[in-house]
Parts: C-alpha cells; sequence; structure tokens
C-alpha cells in the first residue's frame, strides 16, 4: 500500500532546511510520495520515522529465505489471492518428517524412500526438498542431536521441529551453516526461540493452539523486531488448519493485516495420520490454497508424480505459455531414413511424447508443428493444428528436403486429419498412432 | 490483540439443485462463500462424490479396481455393488462405447443398461456420454426417458448439441441437464444463456467447466474454477450460478502416471497407488477450486476424498 505524502509529512523533521533541495519538508514528501526523490536525500529523518515508513510500503506478504548455497529457496512474496489476477511467484516446497523417536533403520528408510523421488519434468527438478525433524521428548536431547546430524548432509533444508529451547540450541549448533528453520516459537517460549533464532541467523517458524493465540505470538515477535518468521497452520483438525492457511493469506493481501504476511507451514502428517491417501488428497489441497511448506510422512512417487506436475501448472506464469521450438527433433540417434512422429509445440506435450520417444530406443524424427503452444486437441479445435496447417508447415520447413523417410505418425487424439493428410500430402503414408504418448513404446516396438 | 479476520462471506449464493429423489437424494449447491470457506459462513451442503461405472463393465476397469468388484457378473451386480462402499453418494454410468469412431454400440443396448441399473440401485444417477456430439443427443434423449422422473443427471449438452439435449433432458423430461464447454469463463456463461434462453430451468443445470489431470494444463482449470465462482458469488452474475460437477476418473485413469505398469516403470513403485493418488490428487485440486461433485472410479479414492470432505465441511 503506498504512502501518502501527508503521512509521510507527520513523519518527517519539519525544519524545512532545503538541505533535501526541497523548498519544504511538506513539498519533499510530497516527492518522497510519488517516488521522485529518495527518503535518504535528506539527513534529518529518524531511523524510527524510515523504519515506520519502510513497513507501511512494505510488500503484503514477507518474502522469506530458508536453506543455504545451492539449497537457498525463497518462500512467500505473494501479491494475490488467485494466479488469474497476476500469478504466484514462489511455489510450494514439500517436507518429509522424521522423528528422534525412530531408530536408525526406520530413519535411514525414509530419507532413502524421499531421496528417490528426484527427477526432471519440464526444465524443472522435482524432489523432497526438506526434511522435518520432530523432537521427541521422551528419547531425549542427545538423541535429537544425533538424528539432526544424521540427516544433515543429505542436501535438504531442514526443519527443526522443537519447542524446547536448550535441546533446538544444541541442534541448531551442528546445523545452522546449512540456514534451516527453527520451527519451535509458541506463546510461553518466544523470546528465547527468538534470540536463538536471530543469533543463529535462521527463520523462526511460530506455533499457536489456536489463530489468535498464533497472531498474538507472530505479533509479539514483530514486537521484539524479528520478521524473518513463518507460521505453522493450526494442526488441531483439518479444518482448523485450512482455516488458518486461508485466512492469514487473506488478510495479509486484502486487508494488509502485515503481521498475518508470513509464509506457513502445513503439517499433513500429523492431520491425517497413517493414511496417505488422505495426505495426498492434503497435500494437494494446501498446494492449490496456501501452504509454503506441506509436510507429509512419506512422499514416494505415488504421491509426488500428481503433485509436483500440479504445483508446476499452478506455479506458471498466465501471462507466458509454455513452448518449445517447431523443427525437426532427432531422437535416438535418428537420421533421414528414420520414421517421422508428429506432435504440437506445447512445452508439456513436447516433454511427454519426447520421453516417450525415447524411451522406445528407436530412432525417430519428431516433428513439431508451430500450433500456438498448445495442446493436441486445444491446437486442433484452434484450428492451429489441422491438415493445412500441417502441410504448410512441412512445405515451409522442407521436411521433404530434410527427411527421405515417408511414413508420418499422427497423434491418435486427431485421427480424424488422416484422410485430409494423405489428399494434402502426397507420397506420405499416414499413420494414426495410439491417443497416449505411453502407449508409444510398444507401438513402435511392433511396427518393427 | 486477537486476530480479525474479515468475512468473506457473498450476498451471493450457488443454486442448489438436487439430484434423485427419495431417501438417496442428495443436493448440490447454496453456498455463499468460496470453496470450503466455513470459517465465513457455514456450508450447509458439502460437495459430494460419485462412483463410475461403465458400459464395458467389469472388463473395461483398470487392473487395480477390478479386485472390488469380485463376483460381479453383470454391470448390474457391478452397480449394487458401487452402492455400498464408503463415500459413495451417486453413480455414474459412463457410456463410452457409444462413440461411433470406438465400439459404435447401438444406442438401444445402453439404455437397456440404464433402465437395469436404475431399476436395481437408488442412488441419484449420472448418465455420462460417449463425447460424441451426434450420438450423445441420441443417448441422453433415450436416457431421459427411461430415467423419468428419477432427478438425474445428463453429462453433458455442449455448444454443439444443446438444442437436442437441452429440448429432451431439460424440457421434455425434466432431467437435470449438465453444460460442458472446455475451460474458458466466457464459453461457460454463453452455455448456460443459451439453455436457459431455449427454456430450460437455470436452477437444473449443473456445469461441468473442463478438467484435466494434475499437471497435464490444469493451471487453466484452477483458474477458470476461480474466475466462475467469483463471477457467481462476487459479482452476482446468476448466469454462472449453477453448481460445479467434475469427471474426475476419465481423464485420470488414462494417463501415464496410472496405467505405466511397475514393470515399464520399476522406479515408479506400486501402480495402484499411482493411479489413486492421481485421482484423489487431482480431485482435491478440482474441489479446492469450486467443484461441487467429483466423479471418482477406485473405491479408495472415493473414500479417501468423501473423508477430506467431511474434516473440511
Ligand atoms: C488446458 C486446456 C486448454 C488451454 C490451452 C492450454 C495449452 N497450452 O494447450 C486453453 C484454456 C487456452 C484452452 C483453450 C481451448 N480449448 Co482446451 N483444453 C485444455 C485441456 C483441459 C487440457 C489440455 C492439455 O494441456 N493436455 C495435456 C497435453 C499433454 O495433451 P496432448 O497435447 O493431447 O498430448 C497427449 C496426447 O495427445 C499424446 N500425444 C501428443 N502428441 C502425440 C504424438 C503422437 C505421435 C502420439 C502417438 C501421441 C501424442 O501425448 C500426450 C499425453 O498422452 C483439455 C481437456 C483435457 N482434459 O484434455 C481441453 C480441450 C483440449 N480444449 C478444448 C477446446 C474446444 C478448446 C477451445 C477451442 C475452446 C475454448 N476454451 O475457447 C480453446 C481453443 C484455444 C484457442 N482458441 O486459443 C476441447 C477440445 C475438444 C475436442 N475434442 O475437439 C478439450 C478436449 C476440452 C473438452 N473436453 O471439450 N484449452
Ligand atoms: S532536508 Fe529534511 S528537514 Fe530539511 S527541508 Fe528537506 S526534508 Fe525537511
Amino acid at each position: 500500500m503506498a504512502l501518502k505524502g501527508l503521512d509521510i509529512f507527520k513523519l518527517s523533521p519539519k525544519k524545512n532546511c532545503k538541505e533535501c533541495g526541497s523548498p519544504t519538508c511538506m513539498a519533499f514528501s510530497m516527492k518522497v510520495a510519488q517516488g521522485a526523490v529518495s527518503i535518504d536525500a535528506c539527513p534529518y529523518f529518524s531511523e524510527d520515522a524510515k523504519a515506520a515508513m519502510s513497513e507501511a510500503t512494505a510488500p503484503p506478504m514477507k518474502t522469506i529465505k530458508v536453506g543455504a548455497g545451492e539449497n537457498e529457496m525463497v518462500l512467500g512474496g505473494e501479491t494475490v489471492l488467485f494466479r488469474h489476477e497476476k500469478t504466484f511467484v514462489n511455489k510450494t516446497r514439500y517436507a518429509v518428517d522424521i522423528c528422534s523417536c525412530m531408530d536408525d533403520a526406520t530413519i535411514e528408510a525414509k530419507v532413502a524412500e524421499l531421496k528417490h523421488v528426484d527427477y526432471e519434468r519440464i526444465g524443472e527438478r522435482m524432489y523432497v526438498e526438506m526434511i522435518d525433524v520432530e523432537y521427541d521428548p521422551a528419547s531425549g536431547a542427545d538423541r535429537y542431536v544425533e538424528v539432526v546430524k544424521k540427516v544433515a548432509g543429505e542436501g535438504r533444508v531442514l526443519i527443526l521441529d522443537c519447542q524446547d529451547v536448550e535441546v533446538a540450541k544444541a541442534a541448531l549448533d551442528v546445523c545452522k551453516d546449512a540456514k534451516p528453520v527453527l520451527n519451535g516459537a509458541n506463546a510461553q517460549n518466544y523470546e528465547a526461540m527468538s534470540k536463538l533464532a536471530t543469533e543463529a541467523g535462521v527463520v523462526l517458524g511460530v506455533y499457536g493452539a489456536d489463530e489468535n493465540e498464533l497472531f498474538d505470538t507472530l505479533a509479539a515477535l514483530e514486537k521484539l523486531g524479528n520478521k524473518n518468521l513463518v507460521f505453522n497452520a493450526c494442526t488441531s483438525s483439518v479444518k482448523a488448519a485450512f482455516a488458518t492457511a486461508v485466512q492469514f493469506r487473506k488478510a495479509a493481501i486484502k486487508d494488509s493485516n502485515r503481521t498475518c504476511g508470513y509464509p506457513s507451514i502445513v503439517n499433513v502428517s500429523k492431520l491425517a495420520k497413517g493414511d496417505s491417501h488422505l495426505q495426498a488428497a492434503l497435500l494437494s489441497l494446501f498446494t492449490v490454497k496456501y501452504g509454503s511448506i506441506v509436510i507429509a510422512e512419506k512422499i514416494s512417487y505415488a504421491e509426488a508424480l500428481p503433485l509436483y506436475g500440479l504445483r508446476q501448472n499452478v506455479f506458471t506464469d498466465p501471462q507466458k505459455p509454455m513452448k518449445v521450438e517447431p523443427g525437426i527433433y532427432r531422437i535416438n540417434g535418428a537420421d533421414e531414413n528414420s520414421i517421422c512422429l508428429t506432435t504440437v509445440d506445447f512445452a508439456l506435450t513436447y516433454f511427454v511424447v519426447s520421453g516417450e520417444l525415447e524411451r522406445s530406443g528407436v530412432p525417430c524424427n519428431l516433428i513439431i508443428n508451430d500450433a500456438g503452444g498448445l495442446s493436441v486437441l486445444t491446437s486442433w479445435a484452434a484450428g492451429k493444428f489441422s491438415s493445412s496447417s500441417i502441410a504448410k508447415f512441412f512445405q515451409e520447413q522442407d521436411i521433404e528436403g530434410k527427411i527421405k523417410c515417408r511414413k508420418l505418425c499422427i497423434p491418435g487424439k486427431v485421427a480424424v486429419l488422416k484422410g485430409e493428410l494423405e489428399a494434402k500430402m502426397p507420397g506420405w503414408e499416414i499413420i494414426v498412432a495410439p491417443r497416449e504418448a505411453v502407449q508409444l513404446v510398444k507401438f513402435l516396438k511392433d511396427m518393427q | 490483540m486477537p486476530f480479525t479476520a474479515k468475512s468473506g462471506k457473498f450476498s451471493a449464493s450457488i443454486n442448489t439443485l438436487t439430484m434423485g429423489t427419495g431417501e438417496k437424494a442428495i443436493v448440490l449447491g447454496g453456498e455463499n462463500v468460496l470453496p470450503f470457506y466455513t470459517f465465513d459462513a457455514p456450508i450447509e451442503n458439502a460437495p459430494k462424490v460419485g462412483i463410475e461405472i461403465t458400459d464395458g463393465g467389469l472388463e473395461a476397469e483398470p487392473e487395480c479396481v477390478k479386485k472390488y468388484y469380485e463376483g460381479c457378473e453383470t454391470i448390474v451386480d457391478m452397480a449394487k455393488k458401487a452402492a455400498t462402499f464408503e463415500g459413495v453418494d451417486f453413480l455414474s454410468i459412463h457410456l463410452e462405447g457409444g462413440d461411433p469412431n470406438g465400439e459404435n454400440k447401438p444406442t438401444e443396448e445402453l439404455i437397456k443398461i440404464v433402465k437395469e441399473v436404475a431399476e436395481a440401485v437408488d442412488l441419484p444417477i449420472v448418465i455420462s456420454g460417449c463425447k460424441n456430439v451426434e450420438k450423445d443427443s441420441e443417448i441422453f434423449a433415450k436416457a431421459s426417458e427411461v430415467l423419468s422422473g428419477k432427478n438425474a443427471v445428463m453429462l453433458a449438452a455442449k455448444e454443439e448439441n444443446y438444442k437436442n439435449v437441452g429440448a429432451s433432458a431439460g424440457l421434455a423430461y425434466k432431467q437435470i441437464v449438465g453444460a460442458e464447454s472446455a475451460d474458458d469463463i466466457n464459453l461457460a456463461k454463453q452455455l448456460n444463456v443459451l439453455l436457459t434462453q431455449l427454456g430450460v430451468d437455470a436452477k437444473s443445470i449443473v456445469m461441468n467447466v473442463g478438467t484435466a489431470a494434475a499437471g497435464y494444463g490444469y493451471e487453466y482449470v484452477v483458474s477458470t474454477m476461480d474466475r466462475i465462482k467469483a463471477a457467481a458469488l462476487q459479482q452476482g452474475d446468476a448466469t454462472l450460478q449453477m453448481p460445479i460437477i467434475t469427471p474426475v476418473a476419465s481423464e485420470t485413469w488414462g494417463i501415464k502416471e496410472s496405467i505405466a505398469t511397475e514393470e515399464d516403470m520399476p522406479e515408479w513403485g506400486d501402480q495402484e497407488a499411482r493411479g489413486i493418488d492421481m485421482e484423489v490428487e487431482t480431485a482435491a485440486a478440482d474441489l479446492a477450486s469450486g467443484s461441487n461433485a467429483v466423479i471418482l472410479k477406485h473405491p479408495v479414492s472415493v473414500a479417501t476424498i468423501s473423508k477430506m470432505i467431511k474434516a473440511l465441511v
């Protein structure tokens, strides 16, 4: 929210000394409000006044950094409630939780499972980015530190889930350089926890029994000068967690309530313990609605494949379609005699189809049409992937000069194009390939 | 100072619509808040979950679904069994075999199935068409007739066949007319307007505004639903206040994540878990974006999503 000139004037030194180059403090304040000059041009504004102003002009939701080096990642910083209003900027990050109550074998198995999920999808690395390490008082402080040490080297950002100040301190000592999240402040311990987090230079996670307590604790921490915070959505029920995540985001962005303007942590492993499918549903729910970090009991490929695809979709910029360059893509060492397949230039389609073609091991030429970056059926329905457009594209690109093979496979979803293509592209044998790319491996092998 | 949230309750609301009759009838819509925003105002009618069977019977089901229908010999057996699964609110009979470019089953054969199933179960019924606009016009007309008085949903009329479907399902037999558009708020609105101009009661229209599996162009699904709910509730646009029904199963069970076997993709692990999670995660996102009902296939998905809804409303 922009500050008005008058608000700035109220905070100004009111000396009218002209040192800033403006005739009066009032004139100077107006220029600052318009963004014409920097507040620093006046040597007399108090630090308090400057802080108050930067506060008032700050974005509605804080941008918070966690992790260090190549593991550094950014949370929050959102400016809209719905992606069509502009875009979402910092994607949801996922964590798997382990507990100091688990034995070594269990922990090792969980780490191995989460590290197993690591793949690329349309240029983005998909993996479990964080590990939540929960403190179990019964097994003691030493065990907690030992577990933290054990997982600290796994290349994941740690969340130290521990509300005991002494234990948290010991754990931070062994991993603070990697900038974990110290997820342990509550209404009772927040002063000590804040001191600990500030000294270690790490983000502090805040708990509250309900929304009011959470809000008050956040406000108290801000008062102490700590704004390097994330908050935990209430874990008393799914309903309470959803209410916290949504209401805080709404309050921050719509009602400029900055105390709510921090990234959120939602622990679905607590909300749906032991029910992996319900956790999958909740992972998805909180990706769409305002989870900045979502913690689950496990993330295997079953949970990850839809989830990371969903996240990639939801966090794309609506203004930028994801396209690939039209042209010939030679796959598996294809040459001019290899079989041809054709499809559209939508990045997702290209990614799925080329992946399957690679998997088949069969050399082939994938000819990507200029279809406006739309999917097969969408571009077909929009008239951008028709027999005429394909025939024209082949001519313009001189495909016949570059490739000798005259067998062309078309996507099964546009089987209707076969007849027209045969008429418009004499000499070519048009083959209707399967509807789904996943069937390509078998299709190509059978054809050989 | 306690946390005070401004209420996001709207003065407009989504239409209420009753599917089915008798004890098992269900009500969609009625809310005046965004999906699951019960902190703004109570949501009286929680979103509903349907289960889908097809004219292909047991044979056409994914391998991992078959075991839940063990002992079923006919589609009617399957329908009866489906009605007993935990969390099932309604039944969708997907007549995909009617597609002239596919099996091209005659309409009479499909309608026979519809009739038998409807006699055997008392759940509200959705008839999902084969997507071919001419054939669907025929199927919906006949299905509306045999399901007379049952408040069934014909899913769905499209821009190309809304006149036929609207006239038979909506006007002649007073069924609920599904209105299907492709991920675009303006198209959704236009189809609703056309249907009501034809004389179909706005209160007996349910929209399918398009869907995709998670990861497959899903951003358009989210934005389309977000925008429709904003128009319906915030701007009070009566031409978009119809509840939304979303067929999920027909999107998710055909894609790689669900159909690649473990042999094909050893690192991906258990195929059944992949199929369920793809269905469940897509459905959860649909509901979070504004669907008032989802249609699923796997019994575990149905139970899971039903549990999620109960936890949220
Ligand atoms: C997202 C979407 C859009 C987005 C476009 C996003 C994009 N970049 O393409 C938007 C909102 C812009 C859009 C617009 C339209 N859309 Co649209 N859209 C979809 C939606 C939901 C998903 C499409 C998608 O991303 N699929 C994922 C990609 C990867 O799929 P794909 O390209 O088909 O690739 C798969 C296969 O075809 C195969 N494959 C691909 N290439 C090849 C090649 C070979 C050789 C082989 C073997 C296989 C193969 O592999 C892939 C995976 O298996 C679908 C519905 C659906 N659920 O599919 C409707 C859909 C495609 N749209 C449709 C329509 C009608 C339209 C519009 C004309 C209407 C409108 N809304 O205005 C417009 C046209 C666009 C324009 N005028 O600019 C219809 C098409 C109907 C039909 N059967 O003809 C659909 C099917 C929705 C419906 N049920 O009505 N749409
Ligand atoms: S330099 Fe500062 S105090 Fe002096 S006139 Fe400018 S604004 Fe006022």
